[in-house]
């Protein structure tokens, strides 16, 4: 559903992907792993459509179309939903009433009907219940005043109403204690699915203990430098991103060769 | 910032829909202003003769004064000579009459604007004063009102009806040389709203007055005044819109408001007047002076406004705090887009014991707005234990706009406690990004957080004009769950 083929950014004039090679089919969990400055968020960013990177070269294709040519609320009408590293706070704006905007508007994009209030409200009160959430979250306003913790949540919780049919999970795990770290992950493990692909992009394999991956991809200068299944990432966690930063380093020494 | 940008014009130059002309016949004076053209105003009210004289007294202290120029708005020198100061749509020029005899294109005027004049037509719990150019039209409910011994009329009636009331309390809370558009508009002033609540009566409906502009080259110079007896409560709404002209028009209004003890008065605003086009052509100068007085302990005054129209706007809805334990609030959205210049805030003055005022104040500017928050907040010195709590926040949208804030204290009674908090953000690319990876378009993106952030404001609107209130930033109500 999602092809990447030597995708070259640059943010500020600065390459930060630098060829990069990816394919995702439905039904698949991929991990991005790599060390900070690898270029993960870029990836994650560039396939959400967010302004100031530039694709310099290379082809995004996504269901068959070229992704790049969409608007990032047209990317998350066809089922492309990013959880935020950091999600942003919206001042006096119900999570709830957010949250209804953007289903109505996916499903409207989808053909469906809008939800009425009553069915609405069900589907909620499910997906609260999958991320162990209280209902007054509904009622705050979208992440103002959350802890680390209950924004990763948030966007779990988003991200199971919406249904998306490609989520990129964005360092989901990272500041979340351990029970929180398992309730995300049972969170995420309820929407894997035959025709739904995850991207998660993480910088620890902790995760990977309860979201298992399919293929696991480790990330360097804007590169995939390795890619393999779940083994990789317990090797990574053993022998550490210096193991594969020299590699990367040798790589990039015999192109420029 | 460029998508912001395209942005920003997109949601707010939505076209004015309330721009129309109503074409109908009128009594107009020529423009000019002397003592002889206030004295044919007060003589077409029939006016007694204490009226005209404190008209005349005003008059004459206008003369001396100069027009005020500390705010931070930027117009070219008005010329007084060159407004008209009266006009009457024709059918009405000898006062109000029943509804059956008002002039059909006036009704149908209401209706466009969304106000129907018929009381069977109604939100049930709404009175309407309905006032065209320089008299009132049209007062619904008023029987029903006067069953309860509320009094809802034009001004220019209650001068015939309640002579007595009017000059017990007009002038006392804006008096006539407070200020250059006070005093004018004490001298030339045609029409507005009275209210008179007595003693211990809770109002059982909202009072609402309508101000419409449309005749050419006039300014409209109204006046209302509301009195809440002891024990009383009323809340009163106020709207207006104008034509759409290439000409500025001058609305120079004052609001009176007195609270006895006990009594409550919330005053609501949506001024949705013209604001001139893109390049800042035409627009109602909006010079307008409210003040409150809570005259008796436990007394409370709140202000509510939400201003999105005028090309200038100038104006302050102020409290005086002469009652013991009496509260002063304001709570205010302005937005100000393309050349539009808001300089808007209130003065809350803490002269009696216990006395506690709350300002909430959010401006929002967009295209080349500039939108300036002014408030005083002054604690005398018999004010003991007075408290004020502060809030003004700023909304930039686009990098061509301005935000100012002007906060002045004054204390003179070291038992105050006074806080004041200010925040100036920009319309986040983050935000606006996060929404619309949620799928929301780049204008239902900028809905949703503008009205965030002036949702403390709306909170304070009675439900009717918080739904206009809404719409007016191009937001709807509907998804709210819960």
């Amino acid at each position: 559903m999602l092809t990447i083929h030597d995708l070259k950014v640059q943010v500020d004039g600065k390459t930060i992907l630098n060829g990069l090679n990816l394919e995702v089919r439905p039904g698949e969990v991929h991990a991005i792993m790599g060390p900070n400055g690898s270029g993960k968020s870029t990836l994650a960013n560039v396939i959400a459509g967010r302004d100031g990177y530039e694709v310099t070269s290379g082809v995004v294709t996504y269901q068959g179309n070229d992704l790049l040519e969409l608007a990032p609320e047209e990317r998350a009408r066809q089922g492309i939903f990013l959880a935020f590293q950091y999600p942003v706070e919206i001042p006096g704006v119900a999570n709830v009433y957010l949250l209804k905007e953007a289903l109505n508007t996916v499903r409207k994009s989808r053909g469906e009907d809008e939800l009425d209030a009553m069915d609405f409200l069900k589907l909620v009160r499910e997906k609260l219940q999958l991320l162990e959430m209280k209902e007054e979250f509904l009622y705050r306003s979208v992440n103002e005043g959350f802890s680390g913790g209950e924004k990763k949540r948030n966007e779990i919780f988003q991200m199971a109403i919406l249904e998306p049919k490609l989520a990129v999970l964005d360092e989901t795990d990272s500041g979340l204690d351990i029970d929180a770290l398992k309730v995300v992950a049972n969170g995420v493990n309820a929407l894997r699915s035959p025709d739904r692909g995850i991207v998660l992009i993480t910088h620890y394999q902790r995760l990977l203990d309860y979201i298992v991956p399919d293929h696991v991809h480790v990330l360097a200068d804007g590169q995939v430098v390795r890619s393999g299944d779940r083994s990789l990432a317990v090797e990574l966690e053993e022998r550490g991103y210096g193991w594969i930063e020299d590699r990367a380093g040798d790589i990039a020494g015999v192109q420029a060769g | 910032m460029s998508g912001v940008d395209a942005e920003i014009g997109g949601l707010v130059a939505r076209e004015y829909k309330e721009g129309f002309v109503t074409e109908i016949d009128s009594d107009t004076l020529p423009p000019g202003l002397d003592e002889h053209v206030i004295r044919t105003i007060s003589g077409k009210k029939n006016e007694p003769d204490f009226m005209l004289e404190w008209r005349l007294d005003a008059y004459r202290r206008w003369g001396s004064m100069n027009t005020p120029e500390w705010a931070h708005v930027h117009y070219p020198p008005i010329d007084f000579q060159a407004i008209s100061y009266y006009s009457a749509p024709g059918s009405t020029g000898d006062g109000p009459k029943s509804l059956d005899e008002v002039d059909p294109k006036l009704l149908e005027t209401y209706e466009k604007l969304g106000i129907p004049l018929e009381e069977q037509k109604m939100l049930s719990g709404v009175a309407v004063d309905a006032v065209f150019d320089s008299v009132s039209v049209a007062t619904t409910f008023k029987k029903d009102l006067a069953k309860v011994g509320v009094i809802f009329c034009p001004f220019s009636e209650a001068l015939q009806e309640h002579p007595e009331l009017v000059r017990k309390y007009l002038g006392t809370v804006v008096p006539q040389g407070d200020n250059y558009y006070a005093a004018l508009n004490s001298a030339v002033f045609s029409d507005g709203s009275f209210v008179y609540v007595p003693k211990g009566v809770r109002c059982p409906m909202e009072l609402s007055t309508y101000f419409r502009i449309n005749a050419m080259n006039t300014g409209q110079f109204e006046r209302t005044l509301i009195v809440a007896d002891e024990g009383s409560y009323v809340s009163y709404l106020e709207g207006c819109t104008a034509p759409m002209r290439d000409e500025n028009q001058l609305h120079a209004a004052v609001v009176e408001l007195v609270a006895m003890k006990d009594a409550q008065i919330k005053y609501s605003t949506v001024q949705n007047w013209y604001p001139g086009d893109e390049e800042g052509r035409g627009g109602i100068y909006n010079f307008v002076t409210k003040r409150g007085a809570c005259r008796g302990d436990n007394a409370k005054i709140s202000w509510t406004q939400v201003e999105t129209g005028s090309a200038i706007t100038w104006k302050y809805p102020s409290v005086l705090l002469e009652g013991d334990k009496s509260v002063g609030e304001f709570y205010s959205v302005a937005l100000t887009n393309h050349r539009q210049q808001a300089d808007t805030g209130t003065k809350m003055i803490h002269i009696g014991r216990d006395t506690s005022s709350t300002i909430i104040s959010k401006g929002i500017s967009a295209g080349r707005g500039q939108n300036a928050y002014r408030g005083l907040v002054k604690v005398l010195k018999g004010a003991d234990n007075a408290r004020n709590y502060s809030q003004c926040d700023s909304l930039l949208m686009g990098d061509r706009c301005g935000a100012h804030t002007f906060p002045y204290l004054e204390v003179k009674n070291p038992t105050a406690t006074i806080e004041h908090e200010a925040t100036t953000s920009k319309i986040g690319e983050d935000q606006l990004f996060y929404c619309r990876q949620r799928g929301l378009s780049e204008e239902d993106a900028v809905s949703l957080i503008v009205n965030g952030f002036c949702k403390t404001v709306f909170k304070k609107l009675p439900m009717e004009f918080a739904v206009e209130a809404q719409k007016l930033l191009s937001i709807s109500l509907e998804g709210s769950v819960g």
